[in-house]
C-alpha cells in the first residue's frame, strides 16, 4: 500500500491523533518525497488536515490535541521534547485556506518574516525574488507600500505563499490554499506550485480531485470510518501513490468510488 | 357562553365596515401604541436631559470665567480678588493623571495581553476577569481610602505624606479595570487567522504578539486608555486623601513636585464651589468648565480612534 521513497523529507510512524477523547485519524504510515508535490484528498473530516498541522507542530496551539507516534523530519523526531516549535515552523511553513495577509504594507508581510530571522541581506532583493517566485510579483510591484489586505482574494494567498518561501523554508504544508478562491486564481496559484517544486517541497491538502492531479507527483487518499466506542468518523490513510496510479489504476475500492465521483 | 363566543368570532372574521382593512386611528390598540411610543420617547428626551442641560449650564457660567490668567495665576487669598487664576490646578491634573497613565497603561495592558493572549480560558484567567469586572465597580472614594492606608499613612513614599505621587497611584487603581478590560476584549478580535499565519512562518509567541497582533488591536486598546484617562481626570474622591490640595504652585524642589501635596481641578471645584467669595466660585467653574470640555473632546478622540480601527 505504501510506495518504498527513497529520499523521504517527513516520515509519519504510526501517527494516531486525538483531540480529547475524540480520535481524528489514527495510525497514519507516509513518506513524504523531497522536492515534490504530494496531495492529501478525501472526504471532510477524515484527518487530512489533521496530520497535515502535525508537520510543523500547529495542533499545539489547539489544547486538547495530543499523539502517538513520531513524526520524522530530516530524520529527526518533531515531537522530541527538546524540539523548538518556533525553529520547526521557521523550516516547515505554511499557507492557510483562507488567505491572511499581515495589516501591514505587501513589503512588510514579505520582510516580516525574514527580518525576524535576522535576514541580514538586501531586503528589496528578496521581497522582489519572493513575489517573483509566487508569480504575483507583477501585480503588485507598484504598490508594494501599499496594504496588503488591498490586493484580491487570489493575489492574497500568492502574497502569502510569497511570504512563507521569503524564510526559505525546507518544506510547505498548504490546507487547501485555493478553497476561498476563484478558478482563475486558482490556476495561478497552481502555476506557482509547478514553479516552487524545484526548490522545496510541496504538501496541499485539497477539496478539488483535478487539482490534485494537475499539481500532484504524489497522492494520498483519507477515507472516514464510524468510530467504534466513540461518536463521529475517524479518519485512516486509505490508500498512498503516485497521482496517477491513484487516479487510474486505483488499489482501494474506496479510492476508486471516491476518485469517481460517487462518494464524498 | 357558547353562542357568545360564537358570536364574537364571527364579527372578527366579518367586521361589520366594509372598510374593515383600513387603519382606525380610534381602534383602542392604535390608540395605545401611539400612548405607550409617546411615552417612551418622553423617558428617552428625560435621560439625555441632565446631559444637555449639565454641559449647557457649566459651558454658561465657566465659560464666561475663562480668561488668559485663568492658565498662568494662582488662586487668589480668600476675601482677595487678584490674582484670579488656577494655573496651579491645570498642572496638577496633567501631573496626576499623567502619573496614573504612566502606572496604569503599562500594567493594564500587559494584565490584557495575559489574559488573552496567554492564558485565555483557563480558570485562572477567568478568576482575574472576575475580580478586574469587580474592581471596575468599587466606588472611587474606596480607591482613595486604599492609597491612604496604603501610602500616604505610612508615608512609605521617601517620607512624604499627601502627594501628587499617591493621587496617581490612587487614580490608577481606578484606571486600570477599564485598560484591562478593552484590551482583553479588542486582543479577542483580532482574526485567529493572523496568529497562524504569523506562527507558520516561524515567529515567536512574543514576536507575533507584539508585532502582528498588538498592532491589529491598537485603536481600541488607544480607545480604552484615552476613556480611562478621561474619566480618571475627573475624579475628586480619590484625590481628596491623596494629593490633597495646594493653593500654590508645585513644590519643584520636592521630588519634581510629585511628593508634595498638589492642587487638582476637580478638588479645586470642591474646595472652591462651596466657598462664600466669588473670585473662587468663579474659578471653580473655570475648572468645571476646562474639565467638562477635556471629556468632551477625549469622547471625540476615542470615537474617532473607534472609527480608525472599523475602517
Amino acid at each position: 500500500m505504501t510506495p518504498s521513497i527513497a529520499d523521504a523529507i517527513i516520515s509519519c510512524d504510526n501517527v494516531t491523533v486525538n483531540y480529547g477523547a475524540f480520535a481524528a485519524v489514527r495510525n497514519v504510515f507516509l513518506d513524504i518525497p523531497r522536492h515534490k508535490v504530494t496531495a492529501f484528498i478525501g472526504p471532510s473530516g477524515c484527518g487530512k488536515s489533521t496530520v497535515l498541522r502535525c508537520f510543523n507542530r500547529m495542533n499545539d496551539l489547539i489544547e486538547s490535541f495530543s499523539m502517538k507516534g513520531k513524526v520524522l523530519f530530516n530524520g529527526k523526531d518533531l515531537y522530541d521534547p527538546r524540539v523548538d516549535p518556533v525553529e520547526v515552523r521557521r523550516r516547515i511553513g505554511m499557507v492557510f485556506q483562507k488567505p491572511n495577509p499581515f495589516p501591514k504594507t505587501i513589503y512588510e508581510n514579505i520582510a516580516f518574516g525574514a527580518r525576524i530571522h535576522g535576514f541580514r541581506g538586501d531586503m528589496d532583493e528578496l521581497v522582489e525574488t519572493s513575489l517573483r517566485r509566487a508569480a504575483v510579483w507583477d501585480e503588485c510591484k507598484d504598490k508594494l507600500q501599499e496594504s496588503g489586505l488591498s490586493l484580491s482574494g487570489g493575489q492574497q494567498q500568492r502574497l502569502c505563499i510569497a511570504r512563507a518561501i521569503a524564510v526559505e523554508p525546507e518544506v510547505i504544508l498548504m490546507d487547501e490554499p485555493c478553497s476561498a478562491l476563484d478558478p482563475i486564481s486558482t490556476l495561478k496559484v497552481e502555476e506557482t506550485l509547478h514553479a516552487l517544486k524545484k526548490n522545496f517541497t510541496i504538501v496541499i491538502v485539497t477539496h478539488n480531485m483535478q487539482q490534485a492531479v494537475r499539481v500532484s507527483d504524489m497522492t494520498a487518499f483519507y477515507n472516514a470510518v464510524d468510530a467504534e466506542g466513540s461518536d463521529g468518523m475517524m479518519g485512516y490513510l486509505a490508500e498512498y501513490n503516485e497521482t496517477k496510479e491513484i487516479f487510474n489504476n486505483p488499489k482501494s475500492e474506496d479510492t476508486k468510488e471516491y476518485v469517481t465521483g460517487r462518494f464524498g | 357562553m357558547t353562542s357568545n363566543m360564537t358570536n364574537a368570532m364571527a364579527s372578527i372574521r366579518h367586521p361589520p365596515t366594509a372598510s374593515g382593512l383600513n387603519y382606525n386611528p380610534c381602534a383602542p390598540r392604535n390608540l395605545w401604541n401611539r400612548a405607550m411610543n409617546l411615552l417612551v420617547a418622553l423617558f428617552a428626551l428625560m435621560a439625555v436631559l441632565p446631559l444637555v442641560v449639565v454641559i449647557g449650564y457649566v459651558l454658561y457660567k465657566g465659560g464666561g470665567a475663562i480668561t488668559p490668567a485663568v492658565f498662568t495665576e494662582l488662586p487668589p487669598a480668600p476675601g482677595l480678588s487678584e490674582p484670579m487664576g488656577m494655573g496651579n490646578a491645570i498642572i496638577g491634573t496633567a501631573m496626576v493623571t499623567g502619573g496614573a497613565a504612566l502606572v496604569a497603561v503599562p500594567v493594564g495592558v500587559g494584565g490584557g495581553i495575559y489574559l488573552a493572549e496567554v492564558a485565555r480560558k483557563g480558570s485562572f484567567a477567568q478568576s482575574i476577569r472576575f475580580g478586574v469586572n469587580v474592581l471596575a465597580g468599587v466606588p472611587s472614594i474606596i480607591c482613595g481610602l486604599f492609597i491612604y492606608a496604603l501610602v500616604v499613612n505610612t508615608r512609605v513614599l521617601w517620607g512624604e505624606s499627601f502627594s501628587a505621587m499617591a493621587g496617581s497611584l490612587a487614580l490608577a487603581v481606578l484606571m486600570l479595570p477599564t485598560i484591562v478590560k478593552t484590551t482583553d476584549e479588542g486582543l479577542k478580535l483580532v482574526p485567529q487567522e493572523l496568529r497562524m499565519g504569523s506562527l507558520g512562518i516561524g515567529a515567536s509567541r512574543f514576536v507575533t504578539i507584539t508585532r502582528v497582533v498588538a498592532p491589529a488591536a491598537v485603536s481600541p486598546i488607544a480607545t480604552g486608555v484615552v476613556l480611562a484617562i478621561a474619566r480618571a481626570a475627573g475624579e475628586t474622591a480619590p484625590l481628596i486623601f491623596t494629593a490633597l490640595f495646594s493653593p500654590f504652585w508645585p513644590d519643584w524642589s520636592s521630588g519634581g513636585g510629585l511628593l508634595a501635596p498638589t492642587a487638582t481641578m476637580s478638588v479645586q471645584i470642591y474646595n472652591f464651589g462651596i466657598m462664600p467669595f466669588e473670585p473662587q466660585v468663579q474659578l471653580a467653574w473655570a475648572a468645571s468648565f476646562i474639565l467638562v470640555v477635556m471629556i468632551l473632546a477625549a469622547n471625540l478622540l476615542a470615537r474617532w480612534l473607534a472609527r480608525f480601527s472599523a475602517s
